[in-house]
């Protein structure tokens, strides 16, 4: 690009706000949001999510993600209610909760919330410390339960979580660079019901985080920006920026290499992903899935609301 | 112009115009990682940067997984 005339829209000609590399065009703000739509629509209808039959519960935490992919289902005329969980991480947890709810009360949209501490007795710092777990590990696994729990309990038909192409690319890329392959086999855009699981989707896979962030800000969706104090320095981010690194040198990469793996890679696990669901029966405490006697979150429940409550400054000096 | 960085959140100054794509060079951003507003606008990697503009440069990244 040279001269002193700004990028034009490729669709309009009108001025541009933003550069899409992978894309290899500029858009202006109305032609961005319209590709953000339709690349919605196509993860959608190509992966078989859901339709507006469908009653579906979005994971929302205060961030960018949640709000965007709930802001686009609305928009595309989807039944959707929001489940936001406190993780009681400190003021982050407070003000992401706010953030959440804010965004709910001024579209006039149900968001269910769950306290950690209030309702079972432990936070995600607790968690982690009495549990031994990295923070992020104690996080997913409650989350998971939650959201779970909450979609079969309320008659919900499907779980979306905000999780984008950058995200789905830096688990693909941890998974192989260990040859995961349970992880790699059940990594898919949508994981049907099953075994007392509800169905599970992921309608941001074709956008990445760039352009999940960038929907909010030209849509004027307030989120919280700043970084969740745990998961500083984890290993995710890490691979986030490798392939970060890979996009600047040659666009397109991170689509390339989650979108051809769903396409190529994953047809190819299908039977072994298959095997993987069959070993699952219930808990014997609270009867969710699972393949031992008492679940992981059961187990996560008992040993953490029995420790002593730990707080995000002190979790954070005891990682140094 | 002022520069707001955040992740911790920081304001700098830089002195003279500049394309937000030589920008996020200088700072060593990666532009696939963060994106530009300036009065709650966005600007595209060839936009120009004047003297007075107050900017955000936002990072897009989040860490859970």
């Amino acid at each position: 690009m040279s001269g002193n005339v700004g990028s034009k829209c490729r669709t309009c000609r009108e001025p541009a706000i933003i550069d899409l590399a992978r894309h290899n065009a500029n858009f202006c703000a109305e032609h961005f949001l319209e590709l953000c739509r339709r690349q919605v629509t196509k993860a959608i209808e190509k992966y078989e999510m859901f339709d507006r039959d469908d009653r579906i519960l979005v994971a929302v935490s205060g961030g960018k993600d949640s709000l965007a992919v709930w802001d686009l289902l609305i928009e595309l005329g989807y039944q959707a209610d929001g489940l936001y969980v406190g993780l009681g991480i400190g003021e982050y947890s407070d003000v992401s909760g706010e953030y959440a709810q804010r965004f709910a009360d001024e579209r006039g949209l149900r968001l269910i919330t769950i306290s950690l501490r209030g309702e079972y007795g432990y936070d995600i710092p607790t968690a982690s410390k009495a549990t031994r777990r990295v923070p992020c590990s104690a996080c997913g696994l409650s989350k998971r339960h939650l959201f779970d729990k909450a979609a079969l309990d309320g008659g919900y038909t499907a779980v979306v979580t905000g999780h984008n192409l950058d995200d789905e690319a830096a688990v693909l890329l941890g998974n192989t660079m260990r040859w995961e392959i349970d992880y790699l086999a059940r990594q898919l855009p949508v994981l049907p019901a099953r075994n007392g699981f509800p169905k599970k989707v992921k309608p941001l896979v074709r956008l990445t985080e760039r352009e999940t962030a960038a929907w909010c800000i030209v849509r004027g969706i307030d989120y919280l920006v700043d970084e969740c104090p745990m998961a500083a320095g984890n290993r995710h981010l890490g691979y986030k920026d490798t392939l970060n690194a890979m996009e600047a040198q040659s666009p397109g990469s991170k689509a390339a290499f989650y979108l051809n793996f769903i396409d190529r890679m994953a047809p190819l696990l299908a039977d072994h992903a298959t095997v993987e669901r069959e070993s699952v029966h219930a808990c014997s405490e609270c009867g969710a899935p699972t393949s031992g006697d008492v679940c992981a979150f059961c187990r996560l429940v008992a040993t953490a609301s029995a420790h002593e409550p730990v707080s995000v400054p002190m979790m954070l000096k005891g990682r140094r | 112009m002022k520069v707001l960085l955040r992740n911790p959140r920081r304001e700098i100054e830089i002195q003279g115009r500049r394309r937000v794509h030589a920008l996020l060079a200088e700072l060593d951003l990666n532009r696939e990682s963060h994106l530009v507003i300036r009065n709650g606008t966005l600007v595209p990697g060839d936009g120009e940067l004047h003297e007075d503009d107050v900017i955000e440069i936002r990072p897009v990244i989040s860490g859970g997984s």
